[in-house]
Parts: structure tokens; sequence; C-alpha cells
């Protein structure tokens, strides 16, 4: 579905996606995980063809069969508009207020798929009903602000789905959501995916939400990824220094040790300009060798699938 | 010895609009008949949803509104019934840090002035010394505070945030969502530093979030909210490993990194 390797994004002279590549197959469940600035929401971007044009790519980019790392803006639109789809962060701002949301979800469905009017309706509550909205005849009347924020979630998860989509992207779908609602909207994207076979990339800072959304994970930090690997794997035995720090900075849920002190990850995130040449986690990193701010390490296979790129890695040679 | 904090059965409702002329709508009861008390150098963690209650508790028992019913003591003084100058002065002992710590401090002005305010609303002089001192007890320098908000991280803001909290030495800190704007690894430097300074002043803190995996090991007691009335309350310990509701059963699950096909059955409800 997704064929990227080597993918660079440059603002000028600052790279904020480094070397990034990915492999996503048909129906297959990927989550990039990672904190502000990690590249994250830019790779989604990237994925869309939805890069601002200060950006400059580089890089082999094959979407759903298609070359598009050189890709026009024509050829994007069309790829967006049938066979790639996407949900963004904030319900609320991504859909038209003056308009009833059914409206919303047929345009796609008169526009794109040539649907009438009759056969678009019919669909449209049928992708209501099928992304899990009570009601959905009464609720394609309503106009955005008479839904709740789940609602609205759901609402335009229908309207990705229109046309069907052979891959939908997720960014931070649930990050606005309260906890209950993020939830079933997570149960409702992975049962999706399932039943249509539809490929899905989970793109959130969330662990809990990745953990129980995707089959495979990709952690990211400065515009690289570190590590990747199924994500129980990825979870339970994590490879990379940040990777760990990560997951130990969870308080942990049932442990029994009160006000106990939380492992840190010093420092802060660094802004795009202030990244260390070498490997990107330098300085903030608790084990460090002499060459890691000055080379970057590559990706090393730790077993099929798994993958971390660190200097401090058991050599697999040796 | 009375608890430092001892809420009673506070209500707090909110006249709805009219919709029709000649009839009065059912207030909307933000906060149903709540009670908690606190001792000194312990956390109450209060959990919630949007729409629970969680921060017009707070607002209660920062003095910011009253309650229609119940009474809100702190150090036995009903903090409602004090004439306005009292309150004043006793604002000094009890102190908010916010989730977005960028409203909270003057973008014109060197964050070190925004940090002296507090001691400036009781009439008092901040020392250049005590200024710096406080600076360096959140883990900033001292010389941070020449510089101006939008030079800080999210992660410094908060500390300077705090700084401001702390300088009045106040006796109880209500934290509103502190933290959750925060990334995970900036996140675990701040509870620790909350953790410290509890430690060192003896300070009472609510804590104040939606996010029960913030408050996890940081709380005594928990209070969780839904909809404005308590859900359930009691030792934090007791409620993580042995929830008595199936709503915190389900905030549990959002909260916890449980790979894909490990996860509870699933509900279709919103």
């Amino acid at each position: 579905m997704i064929r990227a390797s080597g993918i660079t994004v440059r603002f000028g002279s600052h790279a904020a996606l480094r070397d990034v590549s990915l492999q996503l197959d048909p129906g297959q469940r990927l989550g990039i995980v990672g904190e502000s600035g990690s590249g994250k929401s830019m790779l989604g971007l990237t994925l869309m063809g939805m890069l601002p044009s200060s950006a400059k790519l580089d890089g082999q980019l094959h979407v759903d069969g298609q070359d598009m790392s050189t890709a026009a803006d024509r050829q994007w639109r069309s790829l967006r508009a049938r066979r790639v789809a996407m949900v963004f962060q904030e319900p609320a701002s991504a859909l038209n207020p003056l308009r009833r949301v059914g409206d919303t979800v047929m345009e796609p469905l008169r526009l794109h798929l040539r649907l009438d009017r009759k056969a678009a309706q019919q669909r449209m509550l049928e992708l209501l009903d099928e992304t899990g909205i009570q009601e959905p005849a009464l609720k394609a009347r309503q106009y955005p602000h008479e839904l709740s924020g789940g609602q609205r979630q759901r609402v335009l998860i229908a309207l990705a789905l229109a046309c069907d989509p052979a891959l939908l992207i997720a960014d931070e779908p649930t990050t606005a959501l309260d906890a209950h609602v993020g939830l079933r909207i997570t149960e409702l994207l992975v049962r999706l995916a399932r039943d249509r076979g539809m490929a899905l990339v989970f793109i959130s800072h969330d662990l809990a939400a990745v953990a129980r959304t995707v089959d495979d994970v990709a952690v990211m930090y400065g515009g690289e990824v570190v590590e990747r690997g199924p994500v129980a794997e990825v979870l339970r035995a994590p490879q990379h220094p940040y990777t760990q720090g990560l997951l130990a900075a969870r308080p942990p849920l049932d442990a029994g040790q009160l006000r106990r002190r939380l492992p840190v990850v010093p420092g802060n995130v660094p802004a795009m300009a202030d990244l260390p040449l070498g490997c990107r986690f330098a300085g903030r990193c608790h084990v460090e060798l002499p060459r890691c701010a000055a080379t970057r390490p590559s990706e090393t296979s730790l077993s099929p699938g798994r993958s971390a790129a660190c200097h401090h890695l058991p050599d697999p040679s040796i | 010895m009375s608890a430092l904090l001892d809420i009673q059965n506070v209500t707090r409702r909110y006249p709805r609009p009219r919709q029709r002329l000649l009839h009065r709508p059912e207030p909307l009861v933000a906060l149903d008949n709540a009670s908690l008390t606190l001792n000194a150098g312990e956390t109450y963690g209060i959990v919630g949803e949007s729409g629970s209650g969680k921060t017009t508790l707070a607002r209660l028992v920062m003095g910011f509104e009253a309650p229609d019913n119940g009474r809100v003591l702190l150090g036995g003084e009903d903090l409602h019934a004090l004439p306005e100058h009292i309150l004043r002065q006793r604002r000094q002992t009890f102190q908010m840090v916010f989730q977005d710590p960028f409203g909270s401090l003057d973008p014109r002005r060197p964050v070190g002035w925004s940090v002296g305010q507090p001691l400036r609303a009781t009439g008092q002089q901040p020392a250049p010394a005590q200024i710096a001192q406080t600076f360096e007890r959140v883990g900033l320098s001292a010389s941070d505070a020449e510089r101006y908000p939008h030079e800080f991280s999210g992660g410094q803001r908060q500390r300077i945030a705090i700084a401001r909290a702390i300088i009045t030495k106040p006796r109880l800190l209500v934290a509103d969502e502190a933290v959750s704007a925060l990334d995970v690894s900036v996140r675990a430097q701040i509870l620790n530093l909350l953790l410290d300074l509890q430690d060192e002043f003896g300070l009472a803190m609510l804590f104040v979030t939606h996010d029960l995996a913030v408050v996890a090991n940081l709380c005594d007691h928990l209070l969780v909210l839904r909809n404005g009335r308590t859900v359930e309350q009691g030792p934090a310990q007791a409620i993580l490993t042995n929830p008595q509701t199936d709503y915190t059963t389900m905030l549990l699950d959002a909260a916890r990194v449980t790979p894909a096909g490990h996860s509870a059955p699933a509900r279709t409800t919103t």
C-alpha cells in the first residue's frame, strides 16, 4: 500500500524528516508514535501529498502502486479522492458549520462516485450507520454544533470512508476527545480496518491509544524513525534508549509504589534547528558513546520486521 | 487537629439559558454534594472527563466562585464567608497552576516579574534574591528571570508557573491539568518536581486531571467525578487496583498501554 524509502523533507537547510522508510501492506495497521516535533504529523502530510509548498521532498514514495515521489498536485488529488483518506485531530473545525452533516458526507459520493441524489443519500446513511452513529437519519439532518465531539469524529470517519479508500491516515484522532470516547473511536478504527481490509496509519502521541489500535509501530524522534516492530514486542522490550525512556516515564497504573519518582528523559525536545547532526537523541540519552553526536546510527535489524537505530545496540555480527 | 482542606457537601448549580418565555429550565448541576478532606503533605486526585465538575471543584476551592450548598474550610475557616480583604491575605496560602501557563505570564514582561506578582498582590515587594532562589528551586537558572515567556519551551513555562505558585510558600497547591499539555518525557520531570516540593514544604495538593495515568502514583486519595456526581472515592491504591465501578475501570483501560488483541471486549456506545 505504501512503499517509502529514504524520505527526507527539508525546509530551507533544516530536515523535518530525515531518511524515513516505511512499508505498509494492504489491510495492515501501522502506528506512528512520537512527541511534539518528532515529525509524525509531517510524515502523515507527506503520505497524503499535502506538504506545504516551501517543503522539499527527496526519496522514493509509492502509494497504492503509483510512484508519487515527484507527483503533481493533480495526481495527488485523484489519489486522495478515491484511494487515500485522512482524519484529523479537531473534529469541530474539520466540518463546515453551515452544512448539515449528511450533506457533507454526501458531497464526495456525488462528486467522485457520481451517484444520483437518492443513491448518495442511501449510501450516506449506510456510512453513518457503519461508523456507529445512532439514528443516522436524524443525525444526518443536524449541524456539527448539535453533535458531541465523538459523534463529529464518527461523521468525519464516515466522510473519509465515502469513496472506499484502501488507506486511511488518522492523525491524533482521539487527542481532543474524552477518554471513553477515544476508546470507542479506536475500537471503531480497528473494526473498520478489519471489515474493509483497509490499511490504517494511526498517528498519535498517546502510547495507550496506539497500543490498542495497531499491529506494528514506528517510534519517531527528531524527524527519524528510531525504532519499529510489532507493537507488543516494542512495548514489552524496547531497544532504543528513547523508546525505553518514553515507556518508563509513564506512571505505573497499579504498582503499589506510592510517590515513587519517575525515571525521566532529561532536557526538552530540541527545536528542528538545534537537532544534533549524528544521533538525534544525543544529548538526552543516558548512554552516550563518542560517535553518537557525530555519526548517524543506521537502522539495525533485530529480528524480522523489528529494528532500531542506535549505536549502543549489541552488534548482531559478533 | 483539623484538616488543611475540608470540603463539606458542596453543590454548585449554573442557570441554563431560557429557551421559552414562561418556562425557566432546570439549572445545570455542575457539582453535586462533593466532599473531601486533605491534610498537609497529602495529594488528592480529582479525576473526570469534560463536564464532570472537576474544574468547578477547583474554582470553588480557589474562591473564584461560591458553592450554592456546603462549605469549603481552609485551615478551619469557611473560605466563602471571609471578608474580601481577609481573603486576599489568605490567598498566599493557596495557589493554582493551570494547564496553559502562557495565559498567566505577561508576554511583554520578563518572567521574573510575573513570578513575583503573587507577592505584589498582597502589598509585598519581591526581592530579586527571592525570585532567583525560587527559579533555582524549580530547576531553572536565576538568569532565566530576565527572559520573556516566548523564549521558553512548554515544560520550562510550566516550571515558571510552579515558581509563581510557590513563591508565597503556600500550604495548598491546586493543579488543574497542569501536565496535560506536556510531552510524556517532559511530564515526568514536572511530576517529580511537584513531589519534591511537596516533601520539602509539606504542601497539600489537589490534582485535577482527565488522565488517570498522570495521577496514578502521585496521589494518596482519588475522587472520580462524572456529570458532577461522585462515582468513586477513597485511597488511590485501592481504586487503582480494585475499581468498584465500570466507569473507573473504563478510565483505567483507556490509560493502560495494552497491545491490540489484549484489550477488553468491544462495547459499542459513544
